[in-house]
């Protein structure tokens, strides 16, 4: 008591001058707001444009006319009519009489001519058959706007359709690589993709979770631990190309006789000898964003109260009951969220795939993690960095494939996330 | 009247400064022992030193004994998990499971291997702590829906259900408002029967309505222990009449 009164007669002047200042009006202070209101607004209208014209540009590369140009005119098979409108049976024949007798052979082997579909069929009269080419694809926005010019041009052209093309299609979807852009499918890559990320999935969910909990939960602190913090905050911060670089020497070189399956008898098939597998590109991707699921883990880790914890310890539980019933269960939304988001991330993942080996052709679609692959990306890259335009045309209904499942996987985790929040909604 | 908690010479420490000093105390078996003080005395330290909680805490360290019913609880093979199944805790602010009534009071027990009737737990556990006809309707609500009272009868409970020999409480009323405070204080009153309690407050007139005894600690300095009545009627010390009649804390 005594000392406060000696402290405040001391400088009761001063004291007393510091409590007559004026208040700012708040007319300037709200137009500071108005200022920043206004950038903010514009940023954010800023991203969602450059978002909507990112959408639009793959959609106007995936739909659009196509002029063909054909060495056999396709009113000579169907009397005037169109290919598309023949039976079943009638293509088959026309197959047969038509095409050389090793290709219907080879075909027929893949899949049994009566089983495919009818567009198939009418597909592979149309490339092989009429040996159609494409002379130009068009772009959704010049098929919309300019279509009385694209006429125009197309009859200059002697033997040649114009037919409005959808490139992203069940057979596109269905379809196995080829050189022909009318014939080349996805199947192969989304299988590939799958596959790697499944693999992903499985290596990086456990490890990161775990690392998570035991640097959070069991590690004493220690400069040892801060040194290994750091170490994953700057691991998190790697290009992934370099951690290509690590998969390529680590999983493709030095596992090679796990990775290529030799040391499990897998050997025939689509399998390969190299250690260029779908394993090794999913461990290489594990690589590249353990780091992110461990950090985001912890993150959501440590966000758990410490009345949750000291209630359970209170209890006499162990570490372990602490953590299995407690603490996962109040983060996993939070955990979860995070480790989806960078899964997602790494499907669109190219270039660490590049290194270690994707391959760049392949009709054969992955029958197991030791197969050869290609992925969704990488045959993006394949496609775009082609000259012709139809190959550009491919790409764009690869990329929506692409970010189809992209979404549905962020969509997954967002409705999760939800559905844990509602249920913590109460604390 | 059985001691069951001894502590002697003790010491603890966090990381370089020492937060009790020298602390030698007696429980009794069955009775209610106050530990008060103003904030910062150490006095939630000691508590949790009784069950080892304090080792959860990075960089901290202890010297001396705590022995319950003659037994060393800090001996090196001694696994503090079993210490608290045995010394249950009660915390200051009411700190149930984000889950339901049910599995906030099994959760416990069932951890530590209990294996008999469920419901008979419940419903033995909750009786005693005069929840049960409160909340026998809705045991599986989520008990973040109790109110701030139920919810800390509803923690006691819980601590009761996992058969402790001593309950240890951190404050327990402090959150709550006076009409909840005077029904934990009968429930702590009742409870002393069959549990040895040591409790934590702020409140002095709480001290002296419910405790047998009191320990007055001051900078980690138990300053003056005795009988409640004691303490409160005629302190030894002029620091705990001072701290007692409201001139400091």
């Amino acid at each position: 008591m005594e000392r406060i009164t000696s402290h405040s007669s001391k400088h009761s002047e001063d004291i007393n001058k510091a409590l007559q200042w004026q208040p700012k009006p708040l007319r300037t202070r709200k137009r500071n707001e108005t200022i920043m209101r206004t950038l903010m607004l514009i940023a954010l209208y800023c991203t969602i444009s450059f978002l909507f014209i990112l959408a639009g540009s793959i959609i106007n590369n995936a739909f659009g006319y196509v002029l063909f140009t054909y060495e056999i005119h396709p009113t000579e098979f169907s009397q005037g009519g169109e290919i598309n409108e023949l039976s079943h049976a009638k293509k088959i024949a026309i197959l047969k009489e038509n095409l050389r007798e090793r290709v219907y052979i080879t075909l027929d082997r893949k899949k049994p001519m009566e089983k495919r579909s009818s567009q198939d069929l009418s597909a592979i009269i149309f490339s092989r058959v009429l040996k159609a080419s494409v002379l130009e694809a068009y772009s959704l926005f010049e098929s919309l706007f300019q279509r009385g010019q694209l006429i125009e041009n197309a009859l200059t052209y002697p033997n040649a359709d114009l037919i409005f093309r959808s490139w992203i299609s069940p057979r596109f979807i269905r379809g196995e690589q080829s050189t022909n852009p009318l014939e080349s499918g996805i199947w192969g890559a989304i299988t590939g993709s799958v596959g790697v990320i499944l693999v992903t999935i499985l290596f990086s969910f456990p490890l990161g979770i775990g690392t998570a909990v035991y640097l959070c939960e069991y590690m004493p602190r220690s400069r040892w631990k801060n040194l290994l913090q750091i170490n994953i905050y700057n691991l998190s911060g790697v290009p992934s190309i370099i951690y290509g670089l690590l998969g390529l020497v680590v999983f493709v070189r030095v596992f090679l006789p796990i990775t290529s399956g030799q040391l499990f008898g897998f050997t025939s098939g689509a399998a390969t000898d190299s250690g260029r597998t779908i394993l090794s590109a999913g461990l290489t991707l594990t690589l590249l964003i353990l780091p992110v699921i461990v950090i985001n883990t912890q993150e959501a880790i440590l966000s758990v109260p410490t009345y949750i914890k000291q209630a359970s310890y209170g209890l006499g539980a162990t570490k372990w009951q602490t953590v299995w019933h407690h603490i996962i269960p109040y983060c996993i939304g939070r955990i979860l969220t995070g480790t989806i988001l960078s899964v997602s991330r790494a499907i669109g993942e190219t270039a660490p795939l590049v290194v270690v080996g994707a391959s760049t052709f392949l009709t054969i679609v992955p029958n197991s993690i030791f197969s050869k692959y290609t992925t969704l990306p990488i045959q993006i890259y394949q496609w775009s960095a082609r000259p012709q335009q139809e190959f550009q045309n491919l790409a764009a209904g690869a990329i929506l494939v692409l970010l189809t499942i992209m979404l549905t996987l962020n969509f997954i985790a967002i409705m999760y996330r939800k559905r844990v929040q509602k249920k913590l909604a109460r604390l | 009247m059985k001691s069951i908690i001894q502590i002697k010479n003790f010491n603890f420490f966090y990381g370089e400064s020492q937060a009790l000093h020298d602390v030698t105390l007696d429980f009794n078996e069955n009775q209610i022992s106050a530990l008060i003080g103003p904030s910062g005395c150490g006095k939630t330290t000691l508590l949790r030193c009784i069950n080892r909680m304090n080792d959860l805490i990075d960089d901290t360290r202890s010297e001396g004994n705590i022995t319950i019913h003659e037994k060393n609880i800090y001996l090196a093979e001694v696994d503090p998990v079993e210490v608290r199944r045995k010394v249950g805790m009660v915390f200051q602010k009411p700190n149930p499971f984000p889950k339901t009534i049910w599995d906030n009071i099994v959760w416990g027990a069932k951890i530590n291997g209990y294996t008999g009737n469920l419901e008979e737990l419940v419903e033995s556990t909750l009786t005693r702590t005069a929840l049960w006809d409160e909340v026998k309707d809705k045991l599986h609500t989520n008990a973040l829906f109790l109110s701030g009272g139920q919810q800390q009868r509803l923690c006691i409970a819980r601590a009761i259900a996992i058969k402790p020999d001593v309950i240890l409480m951190d404050e327990p009323t402090s959150a709550l408002d006076p009409v909840a405070t005077a029904r934990i204080e009968s429930l702590i009153t009742e409870l002393k029967k069959r549990y040895s309690i040591v409790i934590v407050t702020h409140n002095m007139q709480q001290a002296g309505r419910i405790s047998d005894c009191t320990s007055f600690l001051l900078n980690g300095v138990v300053v003056e222990h005795g009988r409640t009545k004691e303490i409160f009627l005629n302190p030894k010390e002029k620091k705990t009449e001072e701290y007692i009649s409201g001139e400091f804390g």
